[in-house]
């Protein structure tokens, strides 16, 4: 059972995988940059608990746990 | 065999070749895209060996701990500098508006004018105007740069950040924080603001919820009945705190009922699932404190007073005349008020209040404004220069009780949006019948709201 990107800690990395979803909502997550092999950190939670804001290429995008779930990520640590 | 039909027999063999990898197609499109963005990315930008400051000011802003405090603090303080900033130049304006009206009068009575057209003029449009420039100009000068200084150094979307998970609770986009923010400048600006937000639903949800906070209109009202009423009962030093605290506490119930408003809206007329969030979150930037001052002066200050100012001026015409055409021994604006009065009891108000309230639909602005002529023109005249004057009409002459100030505040924050923002909602919309509710929603909760306060108070025996 893989991870989603919503199971990582704050500031810990990932790898994107796989995108589990379909149609517009797989073309928002690719849009920023979420493609399979992306690096992606996670950078803070807001105050209660979600959102979480992430670092992909470099933006810092917020993304609600139901966004997150759907990427599919590998562990890489701190 | 037909052109048309060789055609649509070769799509669906071509479909059938490539369908079950047609997704994979579209991703190895995408990724081959962001490949070659990472390598030119990779050989002209460096990112090595800065401290990233965003990230240690986002980890407090956006903390546990810190994230909420500091956002009321913010609003807290920005009210604060609003009011105790606008009191002086607010009184000063207030003077010498005042002082030209009485070297009108003179010269009305040296040329020997007829005293309608004295009254029409100077009593009422230059009075009117004089109120407007008077009440609304220095608040509006120190709030909006303040502000537009929020805005430019990137505060708002942490403020969304913060606040989506509200959002999400009542079904609603993490988004319609920004475009709450945008209705303290004015409401019509943050229903365009709604844009923003990809779906319709949720648009509308922000677009029928928006007139709940506060616009730069209304701030003036909110504000001066706070100094008028909170802070007459407190001693002097404490004054403009109790009257900013009084502001920002309204601010926060105007956002709770936003949110429960929303919650009910999607639970009955706007019934989904909250679509998806993705927000960003952009580097701080340092504002360009020149151009901030220009942009907030002339393109807000400025365009907010002289649209103001331009329904101000007949307004104060008309009420002038009603108020002094008589049917009978009474005057229309008396009658109308009085025929208004019973059901303006319910709500805590009288009727020159609600009558304020509707001539007012054009612009939040002049419902103060005309509430003051029409008590004015029915007793004695009075130099209206300062809060303290103000405070001796409406307690002295008008029966105001503290109820009366809450009920009128509560009013204030929840009643139909001004005419710009709902034919504004109509544009957007492109519907008369969402235009319709975006009156009728709020003002409903203010009825309410205004109904259960006024009977719950006199209940307890508090007043």
């Amino acid at each position: 059972m893989c991870p989603t990107l919503n199971n990582i800690p704050v500031g810990c990395n990932a790898l994107v995988k796989k995108i589990n979803a379909s149609g517009i909502k797989k073309r928002r997550l690719l849009d920023l940059g979420l493609v399979p092999g992306t690096k992606v950190e996670a950078v803070g939670r807001s105050p209660l608990g979600d959102p979480t804001a992430y670092n992909i290429r470099g933006a810092v995008i917020a993304l609600r746990n139901e966004e997150a779930s759907m990427v599919q990520v590998s562990k890489l640590g701190n | 065999m037909n052109s048309d039909n060789s055609m649509s027999s070769l799509l669906k063999e071509a479909q059938g070749i490539i369908g079950p990898q047609q997704g994979q197609m579209r991703d190895r499109i995408v990724n081959s895209i962001y490949q070659t963005a990472e390598s030119i990315a990779a050989s002209t930008v460096s990112t090595s060996g800065k401290v990233d400051w965003d990230r240690k000011i986002d980890k407090i802003i956006t903390s546990k701990i810190w994230g909420f405090p500091i956002m009321l603090a913010l609003l807290t303080v920005v009210l604060w500098i609003t009011i105790t900033g606008a009191n002086v130049p607010s009184s000063l304006l207030a003077e010498g508006l005042f002082w030209i009206e009485a070297k009108l009068t003179d010269f009305f009575m040296a040329v020997n004018a007829s005293e309608w057209l004295h009254g029409f003029l100077v009593l009422g449009v230059y009075r009117g105007l004089a109120w407007v420039v008077s009440v609304m100009l220095p608040p509006m000068a120190i709030f909006f740069p303040l502000f537009t200084l929020l805005e430019d150094l990137g505060y708002l979307p942490r403020v969304a950040f913060n606040l989506d998970r509200f959002f999400k609770g009542a079904g609603a986009h993490g988004k319609q924080a920004l475009t709450m923010s945008m209705g303290f400048g004015c409401n019509a600006a943050g229903v365009i603001a709604c844009r923003i937000i990809e779906s319709p639903r949720e648009r509308l949800i922000a677009t029928l919820t928006n007139a709940f906070v506060p616009c730069n209109g209304r701030f003036p009202t909110l504000i001066a009945l706070a100094t008028i009423f909170i802070s007459g009962s407190v001693a002097v030093t404490f004054k403009s705190a109790a009257a900013t605290l009084t502001v920002a506490g309204l601010v926060v119930v105007g956002i709770a009922i936003t949110l429960l408003v929303s919650f009910l809206l999607t639970k009955t007329l706007l019934r989904g699932i909250p679509s998806s969030f993705t927000l960003e979150l952009p580097p701080y930037r340092k504002p360009q404190v020149g151009q901030v001052l220009i942009r907030s002066v002339l393109d807000r200050t400025i365009f907010v007073l002289a649209r103001a100012m331009i329904i101000a001026a007949p307004a104060g015409g008309i009420v002038w005349i009603l108020a002094n055409t008589m049917i009978g021994d009474t005057s229309i604006l008396a009658l109308v008020a009085g025929w208004l009065d019973p059901f303006a009891r319910h709500m805590g108000l009288d009727g020159f209040i609600l009558m304020a309230f509707i001539c007012g639909l054009p612009a939040n602005e002049i419902v103060f404004p005309i509430l003051i002529m029409s008590y004015v023109s029915g007793g004695a005249m009075m130099e209206l220069d300062s809060l303290k004057a103000l405070r001796q009409l409406l307690v002295e002459q008008h029966g105001w009780t503290w109820l009366t100030a809450l009920c009128t505040t509560l009013f204030v924050l929840c009643h139909w949006p001004c005419g710009t923002t709902l034919f504004t909602i109509q544009r957007e919309q492109k519907s008369w019948y969402w235009m319709f509710m975006a009156a009728l929603i709020p003002t409903l909760v203010g009825i309410v709201l205004c109904i259960a306060v006024n009977y719950l108070v006199r209940g307890l025996g508090l007043v």
